[in-house]
């Protein structure tokens, strides 16, 4: 048998790949390309002249505070979310990797969330946590928190971390579950009979076992974060109030999109994307190297 | 040190199905009990009730004089080998065995002078810096000796352990099993599917089949005496010949002219493969002759394995089939050495008296002869 194709024309491989290639080209490359030529250009406020201007918007960009600033919320937003989410997903998941009766519905339910679209789960969380007509927000005033997400920047923060991380637990879930069960049951009743207790068998030898899963969640939860949270924001808070729920890519829609600062925000795109070739490479070398322990 | 003894021991599972039906022995101090049975014969989920990984639904396991039943796998004082060896694979060999000492608060010094004493008996000293996966399945395999003997516990309880290593290397660790058993006079239950490891293994001899004890014993006991036909037909190998016997039959081909007492009808006649000779005389005096066409031949080397029908066939099709029983109407017949008749020839080969074993019509109870 033979394991590789062999062509007798020279153009029909390339033929075959053609419209993968023309995918890739047209939605990936072209863009990405748009966007480093775009961040070397500076256009007039009415979009008659455009001029070659170097390094000039990353320089402009990079003396602005406020792109510091966004990319100080970004990393804080990245791991607040990313934390909260994979403890979560990970206490649910060895819950629900218990014997229990009805198990395959909670695993159900667990999974469901995912399935629900960013901007719906955000418009969710705006209704439930409305100062005014929220259910949860009426709770919370009960509690005696002056909650209102709308002028303080802070709750505003809160109220995306939560609906993304909320997001994301699904996702984290259904790995961490797959991680739990790919550990013999034998190993847990060998530490049992060695004497480890419930809480040090998981510290001592669960927890060291899901490392890999963790690592590899612990990268993708960040890339959704930096990324994927668009259309929460967008649809909760639009970067406000006061631009205290303004990361990276919301930022880059404001000034590129809503500002019209073009040039400013094809630079910010061009170090976002530096900063997904960075993750994506330490994802896959986790990725390929299934085993670490 | 310590005895194991269970009461009435049962396990029902909660949709009802009844896996272990009341068993009771005694495993002496220090003695080697080997559980041996079929597939699914409950002999695991006796062990694993032993050890407190299964529930008991009701009787007794008492461990040292006192009933556990209710005490957590860790405070019952047993060290549990398992079929996959179950080690943890993101540790060390060395903190493989040093694991269960630390849980129980040992001091450091003790645990290092427990985990070398056990790496030397079991000639893993080398290995103690590795993790499991660049360990060999051998090695792997003391490895997880090694972490039940440092705990030094009352009892060890073995779960297939040699099932996962290659036929050579499972006789090569069997008898190492069995050596440092001697040496460290641990009481242990061994469970197994395979006869052989049974036989060579035990002091005392647990036959199960269906949630049930079949005998109890010394295994050559249990293979001279078995208790039932399950127990005939399980250990040895090849199986024991099983033909049942109506009375006319049982008066001419047992009795041969003599007399037998209290000739039941329809019997079962045992004869082992080994006891078999192929002759052309006459049969000896209340001894069996069967009148057998040759099928199939068997040679091993040291000895050949002749597979003959007997002419009778046609009456013995009702025996009822346990695991590992032979087909209605075929004998096995054990030769020494490699000559053997050929394919197709007709042979006589006959028992004496002294080698037969007869049960009772449903199988189980042995009527002595």
């Amino acid at each position: 048998m033979q394991k590789q194709s062999v062509f007798t024309s020279r153009w029909l491989p390339f033929a075959l790949i053609a419209p993968q290639l023309a995918v890739v080209l047209v939605f990936f490359y072209w863009p990405a390309a748009q966007a480093v030529l775009q961040s070397f250009l500076l256009q007039d406020a009415f979009g008659l002249s455009t001029t070659f201007v170097w390094f000039e918007n990353y320089k402009e960009l990079l003396s602005e505070p406020g792109y510091f600033a966004s990319i100080v919320r970004t990393f804080v937003f990245a791991f607040a979310i990313a934390i909260s989410s994979l403890s979560l997903a990970l206490l649910f998941a060895v819950m629900a990797d218990k014997p229990l009766r009805g198990v395959g519905i909670y695993r159900t339910l667990l999974i469901w969330p995912y399935a629900v679209a960013p901007p719906v789960a955000g418009v969710l969380w705006v209704f439930m946590l409305n100062p005014s007509l929220g259910v949860l927000a009426r709770g919370l005033r009960e509690l005696g928190v002056d909650w209102n997400p709308l002028l303080d920047g802070n709750q505003a923060a809160a109220l995306v971390i939560l609906a993304s991380a909320w997001k994301q637990i699904s996702y984290n879930f259904l790995f961490f579950l797959a991680g739990l069960q790919s550990i013999p049951k034998s190993v847990h009743e060998a530490a049992a009979i060695d004497g480890a207790r419930p809480m040090r068998r998981f510290w001592t030898v669960t927890f060291p076992l899901l490392t890999p899963t963790i690592f590899f969640l612990i990268v993708v939860n960040i890339v959704y974060a930096f990324f994927d949270t668009f259309g929460v924001i967008d649809t909760m808070t639009r970067g406000g109030p006061a631009k205290a729920t303004e990361t990276l890519v919301y930022k880059v829609y404001t000034d590129g999109l809503l500002g019209g600062n073009l040039g400013s925000s094809a630079a910010q795109s061009v170090i976002l994307m530096g900063i997904v070739i960075v993750l994506t490479a330490i994802q896959f070398r986790f990725v390929e190297r299934k085993v670490t322990y | 040190m310590a005895n194991v003894t269970l009461r009435n021991v049962r396990k029902t599972y909660p949709g009802g199905v009844d896996a272990i039906k009341g068993i009771n022995f005694e495993v002496a101090d220090g003695q080697f009990c080997v559980l041996v049975g079929p597939s699914g014969c409950g002999k695991s989920t006796l062990l694993r009730m032993v050890a407190g990984l299964e529930t008991i639904t009701s009787g007794e396991i008492d461990i040292g004089g006192r009933v556990v039943n209710q005490i957590e796998p860790a405070d019952r004082d047993i060290a549990m080998v398992f079929q996959n060896y179950a080690l943890y694979p993101h540790m060390s060999v060395y903190n493989n065995m040093a694991y269960g000492l630390r849980n129980r608060g040992m001091a450091k010094p003790e645990i290092d002078k427990r985990v070398r004493e056990a790496a030397q008996i079991l000639e893993i000293v080398p290995m103690l810096d590795r993790k499991p996966r660049q360990l060999s399945g051998g090695q792997r395999q003391r490895v997880a000796m090694g972490r039940a003997i440092v705990r030094q516990p009352k009892v060890f309880l073995f779960d297939e352990p040699l099932s996962n290593l290659d036929a050579k290397l499972r006789i090569a660790m069997r008898v190492e099993i069995r050596k440092l058993q001697r040496r460290l006079k641990t009481t242990s239950i061994y469970v197994t599917h395979d006869q052989l490891e049974a036989m060579t293994l035990a002091d005392i001899l647990v036959v199960m089949n269906g949630g049930i004890v079949e005998q109890i014993g010394n295994p050559l006991d249990i293979y001279q005496k078995p208790a039932t036909t399950f127990v005939a037909s399980f250990i040895g190998a090849p199986p024991m010949n099983l033909t049942p016997l109506n009375a006319a039959e049982f008066a001419s081909r047992v009795g041969n002219g003599g007399t037998l007492p209290g000739a039941p009808s329809g019997a079962i006649l045992g004869v082992r493969p080994e006891d078999l000779t192929i002759t052309s005389e006459a049969t000896p005096a209340g001894g069996v002759g069967y009148d057998l066409t040759v099928e199939a031949i068997e040679r091993v080397g040291a000895e050949t394995f002749v597979y003959g029908a007997h002419a009778h066939q046609a009456e013995t099709a009702a025996v009822s089939a346990n695991p590992g029983e032979l087909p209605p109407g075929e004998i096995i017949v054990r030769v020494p050495g490699q000559a053997a008749p050929a394919i197709g020839q007709r042979i006589k080969a006959t028992a004496p008296l002294d080698k037969l074993h007869l049960f009772a019509a449903d199988g189980r109870s042995r009527i002595d002869l």
